[in-house]
């Protein structure tokens, strides 16, 4: 009993029990949702197929998002608004790169790898740009990266001077799609790569300690000796970077890009998923894994929807609601209600015991 | 002392609003000319804002509190539908679209200001999940755009209020009035009946003082529980007269409509001098931070500039040079304190 309680009280909680929530409600509706199989592919390579590869493949930029995300949630007590039009900042920039000035190109103008850096390394710029403003002018991060939300997806238009260009080259479809001859989608490898990368980073550097640090109270970290404009800093310069591999990603997939479309509404995701993984949004202690599952949990979520033939501009209404009981649930007030009812309720099985 | 000291707070903001809306206005008519010359362009801004201004009002409300509400699009995408599908199919008249818009925004209203106030949740996520909601719902009354053909709504929709005395005249030498909207006396009345409440009404001094520092708040007596939750309400509600007002500015239904507009109206109000950090702020501000806006965009697609994309970049600019002055404003207020 009292390990239970235990569970029931750590942060990471709540998204397992969505998720669980969520496992038995396709259990019960249709079973086949689980089922794997081998299917092959428009080139002929076999590949996994099912709804669990789907939650997997389409939820890794979320996830990669979600990482960044909760650093900045944790150090500046706010969120940054302005990762989906990173997103197509990011995508617009790798084009820009790969195809030059010609929209249609017959042949890659520069190696992947190199398009790749360039593209990391603007969205590191435009994660500086946000991070200057909320740690060195000392803004709301919501509204300073308003300024982002607002211009980057015209800035990314801009780039590729509105135009659409389409890669035919195959080996750019790698990283959104299938290797030839590995059955597993290549976003899930990038998003464990993403995922070992960030837990070796918070194992052996103190960017965690120091982000949490900083968000619980920033004075106080700087009379520790600590720089919080530095760190708050850092986590946005890494948020870039997470905003630049989801982009890449997210360009992959299509082989092109749609400015207004592309990465529509994941800033919103991304800060949902922070929520459901339990951290506060008002900054301070983080857990990475709660925030990652979150991510996963949301696209179950969407796909259980989609699978239901739920149509995909009415999906917000039922995520509204989940959202919603969720918060209700995890919040303080009706959490502190909850365990007085449960001391109760010991307490008067105890009294009868000993009656 | 007093006098300089009152100047560095809002007030300083506020002219500094102001001050901007008149340059660029005034820069506009000068360098221009053309469209901007005539009365008619500076009300055709009113008219077209008109749903704007008010929900901008019931964004300010909130931030002064310390709170966002970025539900208020959706809702008012929720209201214009609800009011399109009552109107022409379920045989509704414009009295009951009215109820319905009005109900919607306090539904909405109450239920966030409930959750964000007496279950402490945090309001970030709480109108996340109203917009969802409401953007959602939108779809699932009606997923298409269609144009209401009420008569009696035709009617109100086509109501143009002349100013006597002011207009321009055409090519062939006519005199043509300058008209307004109704849309637009309501967002007046509004902006007015705001701004004196949270002038001079006690509850709407609380507003600041709970947006200022909440604990101190509560020392001093405050409810501030039952504050949040006002501003929440009253935001929901402002959101549904908004709605309305946009539902008689386009007279139609769409999910589409008024998207993008809880940016616009966080925009505004931010270009009005009110701060995401509560405490300070003013309806007037916000009033003519809605104009700054829309008078940018206009002057942008006047020079040519019609792509999208140079818009969303000026406006973005604009943004931005508000927030660092208010931050630099904010600088020297601390430094003045201690």
């Amino acid at each position: 009993m009292n390990s239970i309680m235990k569970i029931f009280k750590k942060q990471i909680f709540i998204p397992i029990a969505a998720l669980l929530i969520l496992i038995v409600f396709n259990l019960i509706a249709d079973p086949s949702f689980f089922a794997i199989t081998l299917e092959k592919n428009s080139s002929g390579d076999p590949v996994l197929s099912g709804y669990l590869i789907t939650i997997l493949d389409n939820a890794s930029e979320l996830a990669i998002l979600a990482i960044g995300m909760t650093l900045v949630t944790a150090a500046s007590g706010g969120q940054d608004i302005s990762v989906g039009a990173g997103i197509a900042l990011a995508g617009s920039v790798v084009l820009r790169v790969l195809c030059g000035t010609d929209s249609r190109p017959e042949t890659l103008h520069a190696p992947i790898i190199v398009a790749f850096i360039i593209c990391c390394i603007v969205a590191m710029l435009f994660g500086a740009f946000n991070g200057v403003l909320v740690a060195y002018f000392k803004i709301q991060p919501m509204v300073a990266t308003l300024i982002l939300f607002t211009a980057g997806r015209s800035i990314a238009a801009w780039i590729n001077n509105n135009e659409l260009p389409i890669i035919s080259d195959a080996s750019f479809g790698y990283f959104g799609n299938f290797i030839p001859g590995i059955p597993v989608p290549t976003p899930i490898f990038i998003a464990v790569i993403c995922m070992i990368i960030i837990a070796l980073v918070l194992r052996f550097t103190k960017l965690g300690l120091f982000t949490q640090a900083v968000g619980i109270n920033s004075e106080s970290s700087r009379l520790n000796g600590l720089n919080p404009q530095l760190i708050k800093f850092i986590t946005y310069v890494i948020l870039g970077l997470c905003v630049a591999v989801a982009g890449f990603i997210k360009v992959s997939r299509f082989s092109t890009i749609n400015y207004s479309v592309i990465a529509k509404d994941i800033e919103m995701d991304a800060i949902l998923a922070v929520a459901l993984g339990g951290n506060a949004l008002s900054g301070g202690k983080f857990n990475m894994p709660a925030s990652i599952l979150g991510a996963y949990v949301i696209q179950f979520l969407t796909t259980t929807l989609f699978k239901f033939n739920v149509e995909a501009s009415a999906l917000p209404a039922y995520k509204a609601i989940v959202v919603i009981l969720l918060v209700i649930i995890s919040s303080p007030v009706v959490r502190e209600k909850l365990a007085e009812l449960k001391k109760k309720a010991s307490s008067q099985s105890s009294v009868k015991e000993a009656g | 002392m007093k006098k300089t000291k009152k100047l560095t707070d809002s007030s300083l903001l506020l002219i500094i609003t102001i001050a901007v809306f008149f340059i660029m206005y005034a820069s506009a008519v000068m360098f221009l000319g053309g469209g901007f010359r005539k009365p008619q362009a500076f009300l055709n801004i009113l008219n077209e804002n008109a749903a704007l201004i008010i929900i901008s009002c019931g964004m300010s409300l909130v931030m002064i509190t310390g709170g966002i509400d970025i539900s208020v699009g959706a809702v008012t995408s929720l209201v214009c539908m609800c009011c399109a599908v009552n109107l022409d199919f379920k045989g509704g008249n414009v009295f009951t679209a009215i109820l319905i818009a009005l109900l919607i925004g306090t539904l909405f209203g109450l239920i966030q200001g409930f959750l964000v106030a007496y279950l402490d949740i945090q309001p970030f996520i709480v109108t996340l999940a109203g917009m969802f909601f409401a953007r959602g719902l939108t779809t699932i009354i009606n997923s298409t755009q269609f144009n209401v053909a009420n008569e009696q709504f035709q009617n109100l929709k086509n109501t143009r209020i002349h100013i006597p005395g002011v207009g321009s005249y055409n090519k062939s030498g006519n005199f043509v009035q300058a008209y307004i909207e109704i849309g637009v006396i309501v967002a007046l009345l509004m902006v007015v009946i705001l701004f004196v409440f949270l002038k001079w009404i006690k509850q709407g001094r609380n507003f600041y003082a709970v947006g200022g520092n909440s604990q101190s708040a509560n020392m001093l007596g405050i409810n501030v529980k039952r504050t949040k939750f006002l501003a929440h309400l009253l935001c929901g509600i402002l959101a549904g007269i908004g709605g309305f007002v946009y539902f008689m500015h386009v007279g139609s239904g769409s999910p589409s409509h008024a998207s993008g507009a809880e940016m616009n109206a966080i925009a505004s109000s931010i270009i009005g001098g009110t701060m995401l950090t509560g405490g300070s702020g003013n309806i007037i501000g916000t009033f003519f931070g809605v104009l700054s806006l829309s008078t940018i965009k206009n002057i942008v697609s006047s020079l040519g500039l019609d792509d999208a994309w140079w818009t969303n970049i000026t406006v973005a600019a604009m943004i931005c040079l508000f927030i660092v002055i208010q931050s630099v404003v904010l600088a020297r207020k601390n430094k003045v304190k201690h």
